[in-house]
């Protein structure tokens, strides 16, 4: 095959792919759609860049901690989380939300929170390294 | 019209990385002392310290693009007047970038954290970019050279790559958080990969250049590797995103395409000795040695990146400080050690020797200052991350108490690595100025086979 007939061939493989990953492939039937104020508190975790220094599935900044499951965890929760959104810490600002934003931002996190478990709870290893995410695909 | 544009996007490119160090510096020890630099909280340091180092990586890239195909190919550009409608267009849209996070306006998103309608400018101007490029290019008539091949990948995947970036605007990927978290990191990963086609293709360029073998840019091995690294492009993103909830096979086959990489590692290994031997020999002393330094950081990375792809691994490194060591050690030891080879070697196949002596002893001092610095750097966070990785002890903030004596190596460390790279930077940036803004030092030189002849 030359070069470029391979080049193409790739590029269409590719495109299949993507458009697999983009609807099959990130398929998650089991959870509910965010509500409206969760799309909110989505929309304002991102207009006050919280992703500079908090991670979401472990992607995001170090600063401050993961916040995938802050909502349902033991001895957190929702109103641990409306706590430090309001008043902030000695390493995160104060950014004045009202109580309608701060509301917001624990609805998304909440939302978050049904979407999986992260640190993932029981990872079984295969004997060639790879790693099966029990229950990952079906939300909590 | 004077063809400049290569020129002013590589001394742009050296302002740009001059200034992230600088907020790079600023925003490691904000993260450590958040009461320092009150007026500067570290949600705004970081995205100015990552949008200018993105910047550097593409600026010199892409103006080694416009200064090689017309003074070292032989190629006229298809349109100067495009190429500096990009410039012009890249730079107003980089000052709004960076005003936009002083006011503390964001899109709230990784590597893109400026609001959503400055992408329309940036896309925009790489579409001017391709046009130019490939209308340029099809002059060659004769079978293209690897790196030819690499520069337009780099381009039409950045398009591509950018535009599924922004994919979360529509609310079917952004209200499921597995879909949006998954295509943000395939885009992301593929737009890594469509900078590193520019930048490598950037560096098999000057090897071909300084070497004066013209048969390497053209062997079926160069190819192999070339396709390779697009097939890594298009498929090797999901290490990025193991834990996220999808589909496990996409999962195990990103895997498997990440485990493609450990032939470019043997290839490494292969040719390593023939590196060294060839260390002596150039005349263009500088820019092959920053390649050599590349070539080193190359063969680190790929050790880390193969291990972090090992999703056994990946349980303990996902999240922690050892990605940020791995990115850091691409960016800085890999791309930047090229595009400072470049940019050298466009001083150095321009300039008479006395010329030359101007840019030697604080550069070279600098490199090794920066080479150590970046070591040093590397191995607090890689010590970090493996902390972070196993811990199992109490809260969040105890974990980070127990790291922050590395941190604190790797904030100093990062001075050193800031004050480096400056030396370095420095006379270049000197120098690219008076050619840009001296209507005598427009006098290019062609390099064949390794020897300097005036155009």
């Amino acid at each position: 095959m030359s070069k470029r007939g391979l080049f193409f061939c790739l590029c269409a493989v590719f495109a299949v792919y993507s458009v697999y990953v983009w609807t099959a492939g990130t398929d998650t039937p089991n959870i509910q759609p965010p509500s409206e104020q969760a799309k909110a508190g989505l929309a304002l975790f991102q207009e006050k860049n919280c992703i500079a220094c908090h991670q979401l599935y472990g992607l995001g900044g170090h600063m401050g901690p993961d916040l995938t499951n802050v909502a349902s965890a033991p001895d957190k929760g929702v109103d641990y989380l409306k706590t430090f959104i309001a008043n902030g810490t000695d390493k995160m600002p104060n950014f004045k939300f009202s109580e309608a934003e701060i509301d917001a931002l624990a609805q998304f996190l909440v939302f978050l929170d049904r979407t999986g478990t992260y640190p993932p709870a029981h990872p079984e290893i295969s004997w060639f390294g790879a790693v099966a995410y029990s229950g990952a695909n079906n939300g909590k | 019209m004077a063809n400049d544009t290569g020129l002013r996007f590589m001394l742009l490119g050296l302002l740009a990385l001059a200034a992230s160090l600088f907020f790079g510096v600023l925003s490691a020890f904000k993260f450590l002392y958040p009461e320092f630099l009150e007026a500067l909280p570290f949600h705004k340091l970081r995205p100015l310290h990552v949008s200018l180092a993105v910047s550097w990586i593409f600026l010199t890239a892409i103006g080694g693009v416009y200064y090689y195909l017309p003074n070292l190919l032989g190629l006229a550009l298809f349109s100067i007047r495009a190429a500096r409608w990009h410039f012009w267009i890249f730079l107003v849209t980089g000052l709004a970038i960076l005003g936009a996070y002083l006011l503390g306006q964001f899109g709230g998103r990784e590597y893109w954290e400026f609001p959503p309608v400055l992408a329309l400018p940036i896309f925009l101007s790489w579409i001017l970019f391709a046009v130019n490029y490939f209308n340029t290019v099809i002059q060659r008539r004769s079978a293209w050279p690897v790196y030819f091949w690499m520069w337009g990948t780099g381009i039409v995947f950045f398009l591509l790559t950018f535009a599924e970036s922004y994919l979360w605007l529509f609310p079917y990927f952004r209200e499921n958080m597995a879909r949006e978290l998954a295509v943000q990191w395939k885009s992301y990963g593929s737009l890594v990969g469509s900078w590193n086609m520019l930048v490598y293709g950037t560096a098999i360029f000057v090897m071909e250049k300084i070497s004066g073998n013209e048969a390497m840019a053209h062997s079926k091995m160069a190819f192999g590797l070339f396709f390779l690294g697009l097939f890594n492009l298009m498929f090797g993103w999901a290490h990025h995103t193991y834990p996220v909830p999808f589909a496990e096979w996409v999962r195990n086959f990103a895997y498997f395409v990440s485990m493609t990489e450990l032939f470019i590692l043997g290839k490494i290994i292969w040719d390593w000795r023939g590196s060294l031997s060839d260390y002596q020999k150039h005349r263009f002393r500088r820019p092959y040695r920053f390649l050599f330094a590349a070539d080193i950081w190359v063969f680190i990375n790929l050790v880390l990146a193969l291990i972090i792809s090992v999703p056994a691994f990946n349980l303990f490194t996902h999240g922690t400080h050892v990605i940020v060591a791995h990115t850091m050690g691409t960016t800085i030891g890999i791309n930047t050690m090229i595009l400072l080879g470049s940019i050298y070697f466009v001083l150095e196949q321009r300039d008479t020797d006395s010329a030359l002596q101007t840019v030697s002893g604080m550069a070279d001092h600098g490199y090794w200052l920066a080479n150590g610095s970046l070591l040093i750097f590397f191995l607090a966070l890689l010590v970090a991350g493996l902390i972070k990785g196993t811990y199992s002890g109490g809260s969040f903030g105890d974990m980070m108490a127990s790291i922050e004596p590395f941190l604190l190596i790797f904030a100093v460390a990062g001075i050193g690595l800031m004050m480096g790279l400056w030396m370095v930077l420095l006379p270049a940036l000197r120098r690219i100025y008076s050619l840009v803004f001296s209507v005598t030092a427009r006098n290019p030189m062609r390099v064949e086979n390794g020897q300097k002849t005036n155009l």
